[in-house]
């Protein structure tokens, strides 16, 4: 095995194991990291990598091993110490208070909490020494909640930064980033280890490991599957490593594709006052799917809610199924035979403390099958849910369980279920497969593969290229609440999807 | 210490809840009837005695749940959908009152189910404002509904000091008298204890079958549990949440109605000695079950019922009753949690 | 007509201003801590109450004023321990269990009461605190007579919106606390303990509940009865949303509610019979609800208040 351990590292993590009761998350897990080198943690979602940067931090107790910087033995589970230790993590979901400034969620806890003043002022001229070193530009003042995406994450590595970060830990710093901001992250990055800070970075991204890291440890199932010099290997290679055994996804056969069922003319739609979609235009067939791909945050979360009645229009044309939208709720849209994928399972799809039987027909109350005169009835609710469990292979309960305690893949199939199992016209997915393990995955794209077969039209809202690329007919980007044009799918690349992300439309063929 | 989620509830353990929350309240407050000096288990048996001991304390035990019963009702429902009423006492008084003040005109044969109605519409209404302060400003209804229980014990003084002042009462601040055509009959001859109680009953049977059973009982419970995904789904919530309020305040209202034309049969600002707020203590203790309820309100009033005789006997302020009902509270609370949380090594 | 304004002229009204507003800026004050830090402190009527119970009683039997507020501040921090136990530690409903503590306390002050002092014709009394003029500031006219003549308690109650004022706007144990109620994740992400902050904010703030309940025993009245606190700890409760969470609003909140009701008071004399005095009564509760209703809009809530928060958990 080529595994070119640094020879006098500045961190390293030895034995590590975490078990949430029953789940296995790490076990056994050792990795060193040398001083300026750019370290990528490759994995699944799934694969442990962000509970064993939890535990590097002191969020997480682990259950047996040991962390050491420099020499020194953290204490487990303090993130002071970490900090104290030189240890800056920046969070996936950014631990940020969006109602204080930037430098005020810089300052919190640097300094000795009993002092009578804040030194504000040497504060703010450590906080411009940093982002001129490298070149990293914040407002102080600005309130954090007015800050975009990207200007967020740059908060949070100065704060990593300002606490004398000499290590850097990134969690997914991607996952919410267009692809230039995504290039220049990665420059800053270098810039830090060309002046001696140690980087790790997680990633379940093959282009950007490849890219961007010195060396790369993949984890796979909570354990060090293999550690490579990424001179010394290739994406084939890492994608074998890190999913072992290959789960196939499913190929999109020929569309056949029917007629129109939605039709968008010049929407605009405003939420709070603000104009979250403007003029966007797009047309639905029934057979096909249509992908909209764009970075979180530029309005697709109204987009999905608009098709799902919790938005709706304010200018522009918008037919469904022949008829205009208007104000239309949920059960009507429902009624109508529209399913619907909700962009978060947990807060949108499932009431945790119901039973599964309760979750599968909450939606469908008005439905003349479960309800009579006012009152729910239970013996066909339950019979429906006993239909999702055996014809989407939910596992892990019976209709009677608390739908708490499926894992995610099992709560999205029971949720996908419901709305496929009557055959809908029109099925709206927002990101499907966040979070899901690689057999769910799998699982959900052949659903919506079957579903397009049988005429359904997808409306398929997606950040992930691979999958938009893989089940998409046509494709629309989304950017800062427009649309593109729409464009073929067959014959795009990752590259050119990724500039339309961008917002740059010039020269595209509408189809 | 750190807690970590239990990936089921045991079953023993969720019904042994309420029994550990009793117990560790009896434990502590009998700790209290040791500090005045009064022998413990007898001050536990002169309880027991003072609310079961006879007939006439069973029927005052069971006069006493009464209210408790339907106040209790209000609470769980509304709390159940995470509609924060605090203000059953306010809604009991102006349910009361309004029996009081339409007692008169309403035609003697329908009397009885008329003033039941009224006295609820009087709670519903009282409600529905800081509900839909809350849905319309966001405006949090526990600080609008405990202000306005305040609001209206000062309105009930001011219509038996004015409009509805009983002029035959010596003086004494009550409000003219129910009249006899709407007055309760009495379910045992020589006490206190009226049909109320088979209404009440009869009510949380109805609440629970609402509950179990209805598209509506459904629609509340995910509105309350997740109001997100209930949205999602379709659940008009705030249709929803104002159905709840027009519930609770009914309930609250009619078991002031109940208590002014079973026991009392005028309103005076003595009518309940808390009702409202106990009612709060009766949901929770019943874990926000309807059937829960009723045992739920039976075990209060006993305490009540029997820590005054024992109060009498021993010597030991009364108020005692009212320290173990709010101990026995807080012991659920945290029975509760320990059926879904454990501790982590 | 004349009457009604010339009372706004009279000294006596602006010093009875400032009695009347010390337990609510206690109480305002405290209960803004905890909602702050995140956690809805409901308890507030309840510890009140026992802070007045406790503190009159420890006065009764030492006869050292000092010693009943400190006691007061005492008992307040335990309940605050009680609660912040179950709400932070524990993560239980901040609404439900702040009202069980409400219950709690209140009946175990009457309890209390009852077993130190048995029934009598008349409630026995204490020597209460007398008014204290600052020397030369209360030769001011107008000023000296309103602002300067009052019991040490009314100055240390200014006192401490001043020291939160600043505490809050100016420290790091400000901003540690003020991130904790913003996002107790970013907190930790900073190597702070939101729960230690949630507890200590929750443990002060009670304490400064109990001291105003104690004022009422121990200055504005010289004598304990059940049901005194009359709702003051619900009015907080709503002068927070009124601050939008900033104590030196608190402090201008607590003045204006005590000038309406000092005013009423003076008013009834005035109108007499005329207009039922229940009106007058009700005015109060009737303004908080306003306030909150007027307020509900601008206000900026701290995100994480009601929310629990446990480690590893998101």
């Amino acid at each position: 095995m080529n595994s070119p351990a640094p020879s006098s590292p500045v961190l390293s993590l030895v034995g590590i194991s975490k078990r949430f009761g029953p789940v296995v998350a790490n076990e056994d897990v050792s990795i060193s990291l040398a001083k300026g080198e750019v370290l990528a943690l490759l994995g699944e979602n799934g694969a442990g990598k962000t509970t064993l940067m939890n535990i590097l931090f002191g969020h997480y107790m682990p259950d047996s091993g040991s962390v050491t910087v420099k020499d020194t033995c953290l204490t487990m589970g303090r993130p002071r110490d970490a900090i104290n230790a030189g240890v800056g993590m920046v969070h996936q979901h950014f631990t940020l208070a969006p109602n204080l400034t930037v430098l005020e969620n810089i300052m919190t806890g640097t300094e000795p909490l009993f002092a009578l003043r804040a030194r504000t002022g040497a504060a703010r001229a450590k906080l411009a020494t940093l982002c001129k070193r490298f070149g990293l530009a914040a407002n102080p003042d600005a309130r954090v909640s007015d800050l975009s995406v990207g200007e967020q994450q740059r908060v949070e590595i100065l704060k990593a930064l300002y606490n004398d970060a000499e290590i850097l830990i990134l969690d997914e710093p991607t996952a919410v980033l267009t692809r230039p901001e995504a290039e220049k992250l990665f420059q800053v990055l270098r810039t830090m280890a060309a002046q001696g800070l140690s980087i790790i970075f997680i990633s379940h991204k093959l282009n950007e490991v490849m890219e961007s890291a010195d060396r790369v440890v993949v984890l796979r199932g909570g354990r060090v599957t293999a550690e490579r010099a990424t001179s010394a290997t290739d994406k084939d290679e890492l994608a074998a490593l890190m999913v072992g055994r290959r789960v196939e996804r499913p190929k999109r056969g020929d569309a056949l594709r029917g007629p129109t069922v939605v039709e968008a003319r010049g929407v605009d739609v405003t939420v709070k006052s603000i104009k979250v979609l403007q003029d966007i235009d797009f047309s639905l067939h029934r057979g096909e799917v249509l992908g909209i791909i764009g970075v979180s945050g530029n309005g697709q979360t109204v987009l999905a809610h608009l098709l799902s009645g919790l938005a709706h229009p304010g200018a522009g044309t918008l037919t469904v199924l022949g008829a205009p939208l208007g104000r239309a709720t949920p059960s009507h849209l429902i009624a109508k035979g529209i399913g619907r994928i909700p962009e978060d399972r947990n807060t949108e799809g499932a009431v945790g403390d119901f039973t599964l039987w309760q979750n599968a027909v909450l939606e469908r109350l008005g439905d003349s099958r479960f309800s009579r005169w006012g009152f729910v009835r239970s013996r066909p609710a339950r019979a429906f849910c006993d239909k999702i469990i055996a014809r989407f292979d939910v596992r892990g309960g019976t209709p009677d369980t608390a739908t708490r305690n499926l894992s995610g893949g099992n709560m999205q199939k029971l949720i996908f279920g419901r709305n496929l199992l009557d055959g809908p016209a029109i099925l709206i997915a927002a990101q499907p497969t966040r979070g899901l393990d690689e057999g769910a995955i799998a699982a959900v794209h052949s659903e919506i593969l079957a579903a397009r077969s049988k005429g359904c039209a997808v409306l398929l809202i997606s950040e992930d290229l691979d999958e938009t690329l893989a089940l998409a007919d046509r494709i629309q980007a989304i950017v800062k609440g427009r649309l593109s044009p729409p464009v073929a799918s067959t014959g795009l690349d990752a590259r050119r999807l990724g500039l339309m992300m961008a917002g740059e439309w010039d020269g595209l063929h509408a189809v | 210490m750190r807690f970590e989620r239990r990936a089921t509830r045991p079953p023993l353990l969720t019904i042994g809840a309420p029994i550990l929350a009793l117990l560790f309240a009896l434990i502590v407050a009998g700790g209290l009837i040791a500090l005045s000096g009064a022998p413990v288990f007898e001050a536990y048996r002169r309880i027991f005695i003072g609310a079961f001991g006879s007939q006439l304390a069973i029927t005052e035990t069971l006069t006493r749940a009464t209210p408790l019963i339907l106040t209790g009702l209000a609470a769980a429902v509304a709390f159940r959908a995470k509609v924060w009423n605090i203000g059953a006492e306010g809604q009991f008084y102006l349910g009361a009152l309004a029996v009081a003040a339409f007692g008169s005109v309403v035609p003697g044969v329908i009397a009885i189910p008329a003033l039941m109605i009224v006295g609820a519409l009087a709670g519903v209404i009282l409600l529905v404002i800081p509900v839909l302060l809350r849905l319309r400003f966001g405006v949090d209804e526990v600080v609008t509904t405990l202000l306005l229980n305040f609001i209206v014990v000062l309105f009930v003084s001011l219509a038996i000091e004015g409009f509805l002042r009983d002029p035959l009462a010596f003086g004494w601040p009550q409000s003219i008298p129910v009249p006899p055509e709407a007055r309760l009959d009495k379910l045992v001859a020589k006490s206190r204890l009226h049909t109320g109680l088979i209404v009440a009953v009869v009510v949380a049977v109805l609440v629970w079958a609402i509950h179990r059973f209805t598209v509506f009982g459904l629609q509340s419970a995910a509105a309350g549990a997740n109001p997100k995904a209930a949205e999602f789904a379709g659940v008009p919530i705030t249709k929803t949440l104002f159905k709840v309020a027009c519930l609770s305040g009914g309930l609250a209202g009619l078991a002031g109605a109940i208590e002014v034309m079973g026991v009392k049969g005028h309103v005076s600002t003595a009518l309940s000695p808390g009702f409202g707020y106990t009612g709060i203590v009766v949901a929770m203790l019943a874990n926000l079950s309807a059937l829960g309820v009723i045992f739920a309100a039976l075990f209060v009033a006993a305490m009540f019922v029997g820590a005054d005789g024992m109060s009498r006997a021993l010597d030991v302020p009364s108020f005692i009753a009212d320290v173990t009902t709010s101990l026995a509270l807080l012991a659920m609370l945290v029975a509760l949690f320990f059926t879904q949380y454990r501790i982590a090594r | 007509m004349t009457e009604l304004i010339e009372i706004l002229f009279t000294v006596g009204l602006w010093a009875s201003v400032l009695r009347i507003a010390t337990p609510l800026i206690f109480g305002t004050l405290g209960a803004l801590l905890c909602e702050r830090a995140g956690v809805l402190n409901l308890g507030i009527e309840g510890i009140m109450t026992f802070g007045a119970m406790i503190g009159w009683l420890t006065v009764f039997f030492t006869g050292d004023l000092w010693s009943g507020v400190i006691a007061a501040a005492v008992c307040g921090a335990l309940f605050g321990l009680l609660h912040a136990v179950l709400t932070v530690n524990l993560g239980l409903s901040q609404h439900v269990t702040g009202l069980g503590i409400t219950l709690f306390a209140a009946s175990f002050s009457y309890y209390i009461f009852r077993l130190a002092v048995p029934v009598q014709g008349s409630p026995p009394t204490v020597e209460a605190f007398e008014n204290y003029p600052i020397p030369f500031l209360s030769d001011v006219p107008i000023l000296g007579p309103t602002l300067f003549t009052q019991t040490p308690l009314t100055y240390l109650a200014i006192a401490c919106v001043v020291i939160l004022a600043w505490v809050m706007a100016r420290t790091p144990l400000g901003l540690a606390i003020r991130i904790t109620g913003e996002n107790p994740h970013a907190a930790e992400a900073q190597g702070l303990d939101p729960i230690r902050i949630r507890i200590g904010c929750i443990m002060v703030g009670s304490a400064l509940m109990a001291v105003g309940g104690s004022f009422l025993t121990l200055a504005a009245f010289n004598s304990f009865f059940p049901t005194m606190v009359q709702g003051r700890g619900w009015v907080c409760i709503a002068l927070v949303v009124f601050s939008m969470w900033m104590p030196l609003r608190a402090l201008l909140g607590a003045l204006l509610f005590a000038l309406f009701d000092a005013y009423q008071l003076r008013l009834q004399t005035v109108v007499g019979k005329a207009v039922p005095y229940q009106l007058f009564l009700m005015l109060p509760y009737v303004l908080s609800i306003v306030a909150l209703v007027l307020m509900s809009r601008r206000a900026r809530v701290p995100q994480a208040l009601m929310k629990p928060y446990r480690r590893g958990e998101r």
